[in-house]
């Protein structure tokens, strides 16, 4: 049977089972003095007659699907000759890829296509047998299931509650994937981050003020000597990052206190909803800009002052990213300046303060944490971002504090790491590895940092 | 309590007001709807509208000036957009009096003390009319000063609102914005003389420097009054500053305010009318936006000009 059928049949199985348990709900309800008799209103019981049908059946299924390839495997492995069986544990998986290929019919070594032949028939009729015992299994659990519902189907089940159980566990799985798959990222980011550290110190990596990070393939090959001192790259965000905020935190904070205390309320009807564009326009459209406007004005501009702007600037980087960040800070300050009561400024107001008085000597510093937990967590965004970067900042691994010059970032640095032929083992591609859980720790330390910071501003009113 | 009380009476009396006047003030009701805010003539309240009709018929009773007035109102008029929230109100209120302004929620009384330092002029929908004169200089004039102004006639509200500084810094705050103080020595005294007066002093003396949200709601009232009253105003208006207290701090900022009207005049919004018979000399019935009765608060309490008047000190409504 195929598996959509499979799927199929047990979604009909579901669909009658729900129908027919409703169906027997009010049944039994007539028997004993109509629907009010119930414990639960008659769809309950139907959802109940569902969940037993369906959830054991589906349980079994994913267990199926983690374990059946493994035993059939197995069983496979053993009918080989013992001069097969006995090989190296790589060697083996390797032969078990063979089997596999030859079972799909793909292109496998003639010479090795006959020697494991009957292997591979053997895989084959396992796997169909596999399939069609878990088929009936599955199909036996459905009616087992509403069988059982269907006799313990009285008038005091509480099948309301039953219903609320499940589909509160539903939730709780729900909920918790998102964290397991982070936890999922972070693992396999450190394991290779850690094999990166085998080749490399850590000192070497995080101290070392050179980054060149194209091993030799061959021993005679030169100027690929390999070097991991990532203190420029670094830097290089750290630079990118200053010009962002030293960009996004004024106009930010300004927009925010234009729009909180001094917009009529046209004129935020029309600016908050253009504001929230600019967050939406995707970092790909910055990065031309940056590359294709910002950065031959900037080249222009500096060449008429006499000054030599790099074609590929972390200044003409830091300026986009530092635009693309205003609406996330502007809106953040518009919250937590809205927050700061009324009674605050009327205070002001009444002893005889201006309303710009009032707005620097009250409502901002009240608004403060809020707003420095805001601007963390837009400097974890200008860390992370990557698009910018990519296209406006250029390559070459610079440690300097020039503006005008090309630097490069550690989010640029793992995208070059990473595009093209790769060997998965060279320090050059595990280094993209190690930069990642850097970068991780940091955003993870600012943002921990902001909502702290956040959370402790909003108690102060509430 | 008493207010549970109240509003318990009040409804008996509503129902019988509602039984008496029937179907006339149904009819009424309608002839007056144009001028009358729509949101109000839509409630089915008949024992109310009919009220309302009754103090629009109605003149101020009693004498709506003093002896020795610092601030004049004649015809005061307030809008908030499309609500007539109060009508051609005329008061006085005089040097080192207590003025305590009372009546029915929403009848008007914080839009009127609002006027005196242009606290309406905060909110975009309000429009204001009629003549304010502060010893004879027009409030409304195009040339005043509205910070100056608000620097003569403070104001303390109905919820504690200290800013979130230290306390030295909260009372320091409308000397340091006026300039008042010449060097820290003098501010010192200010600040210290102002908490001494709203009577804080021996409570605060040893920890100026904690912030003054930490103080507990008398306490933060009391500082707000010192804030006040640290910018020298003339005028002090309290808009119900101790509904929000229990009743062992509203003792003392009453107290506070019996001594405050030796130098300030003071105009005290409440809805406790036991409050309003204790701290003030005169007081204004507001009702629906008018001003039915002004009197000597033993006049007013004892022997009121007005039905309304009666009937709300009484407690049959309110």
């Amino acid at each position: 049977m195929q598996f959509e059928t499979l799927l199929l049949i047990l979604v009909a199985m579901t669909v009658a089972s729900f129908v027919l348990g409703r169906q027997r709900a009010v049944a039994v309800a007539g028997r004993c003095g109509g629907i009010r008799a119930l414990h639960s209103l008659p769809k309950y019981y139907g959802y109940y007659a569902a969940i037993c049908c369906a959830l054991p059946g589906l349980a079994l299924l994913l267990l199926w699907l983690g374990l059946a390839d493994r035993v059939v495997v197995e069983r496979v492995v053993d009918s080989l000759p013992a001069e097969l069986r006995e090989l190296p544990e790589a060697q083996r998986s390797l032969l078990v890829n063979d089997i596999k290929n030859i079972a799909a019919g793909q292109f496998v070594d003639p010479g090795k296509r006959e020697e494991l032949a009957v292997a591979a028939e053997l895989y084959l009729s396992l796997k169909d047998s596999s399939r069609r015992i878990l088929s009936g299994l599955i199909v036996l659990l459905g009616f087992v299931g509403f069988g059982w519902s269907w006799l313990r189907l009285r008038p005091e089940l509480r099948a309301r509650n039953r219903v609320e159980s499940v589909a509160r566990i539903g939730l709780a799985l729900a909920s918790t994937l998102a964290i397991f798959t982070t936890i999922g990222i972070v693992a396999s980011v450190l394991f290779e981050a850690l094999r990166f550290f085998d080749r490399i110190p850590v000192s070497e990596f995080l101290f070392g003020l050179t980054w060149s990070p194209q091993t030799a393939l061959r021993a005679d090959q030169v100027g690929s000597s390999g070097a991991f001192g990532a203190v420029p790259l670094f830097a290089g965000t750290a630079l990118i990052s200053l010009i962002a905020m030293t960009v996004a935190l004024p106009i930010g904070l300004m927009t925010a206190i234009y729009l909180s205390e001094y917009a009529s309320r046209r004129v935020r009807a029309w600016v908050k909803p253009a504001l929230e564009v600019l967050a939406g326009v995707p970092t790909v459209v910055y990065g031309y800009f940056a590359a294709l406007t910002v950065a031959p004005l900037l080249r222009g501009f500096g060449q008429s002052l006499g000054l030599d702007v790099a074609s590929e600037s972390a200044l003409g980087a830091g300026l986009v990213m530092g635009i693309m960040i205003i609406p996330f800070v502007s809106s953040l300050s518009d919250d937590v300046i809205n927050a700061v009561p009324q009674a605050m400024r009327d205070g002001s107001l009444g002893l005889g303060a201006t309303h710009s008085e009032t707005i620097k000597r009250v409502v901002i510093p009240a608004a403060l944490p809020g707003i420095v937990g805001g601007a963390l967590l837009a400097v974890s965004r200008a860390i992370g971002e990557t698009m910018i970067v990519v296209m406006a900042a250029g390559l070459a691994a610079n440690l300097t504090v020039n503006p005008l010059e090309a630097v490069t970032t550690v989010t640029v640095q793992i995208v070059t790491l990473l595009v093209g032929d790769q060997e998965f083992d060279s320090a050059k591609t595990l280094a993209a590895f190690a930069l990642g859980l850097v970068l991780f720790v940091v955003t993870l330390l600012l943002n921990i940092i902001a909502l702290q910071v956040v959370r402790r501003y909003r108690e102060q009113y509430e | 309590m008493a207010k549970a009380a109240i509003m318990a009476r009040s409804a008996t009396a509503g129902d019988g007001a509602l039984a008496d006047a029937g179907g006339p003030a149904l009819r009424d009701d309608k002839d007056n709807s144009s001028n009358m805010n729509r949101r109000e003539a839509r409630q089915p309240r008949i024992a109310i509208a009919d009220l309302a009709r009754e103090a629009e018929a109605a003149q101020t009773v009693g004498d709506f000036t003093a002896t020795d007035p610092v601030i004049t109102v004649r015809g005061c008029n307030v809008w908030y957009g499309e609500t007539h929230a109060l009508r051609d109100i005329n008061l006085d209120i005089g040097r080192n009096e207590v003025i305590a302004l009372i009546g029915p929620s929403g009848c008007g009384k914080s839009t009127f003390i609002r006027c005196l330092n242009r606290m309406n002029d905060t909110i975009e929908t309000a429009r204001v009319s009629g003549e304010f004169r502060m010893h004879g200089e027009d409030i409304y004039d195009r040339k005043t000063d509205v910070v100056l102004l608000r620097a003569r006639v403070g104001m303390v509200f109905q919820k504690p609102n200290p800013f979130p500084k230290s306390i030295y810094e909260n009372v320091a705050y409308g000397p340091r914005l006026h300039g008042l103080a010449a060097n820290r020595a003098e501010l010192d005294e200010i600040v210290h003389s102002s908490l001494r007066r709203a009577g804080l002093w021996d409570e605060v003396k040893d920890r100026l420097e904690e912030p003054g949200t930490g103080l507990s709601g008398g306490q933060q009232q009391r500082l707000c009054i010192a804030r006040t009253i640290a910018v020298s105003p003339e005028v002090i208006l309290m808009d119900e500053p101790c509904s929000a207290l229990d009743p062992i701090a509203t003792a003392r900022i009453e107290d506070l305010i019996d001594e405050l009207s030796q130098n300030y005049a003071i105009a005290i919004v409440t809805h406790s009318m036991q409050q309003a018979a204790r701290v003030s000399r005169r007081t204004a019935y507001f009702h629906l936006g008018r001003l039915v009765e002004v009197d000597a608060t033993d006049k007013v309490f004892t022997n009121p000009g007005h039905k309304l008047t009666e009937d709300y000190v009484t407690g049959r409504f309110g």
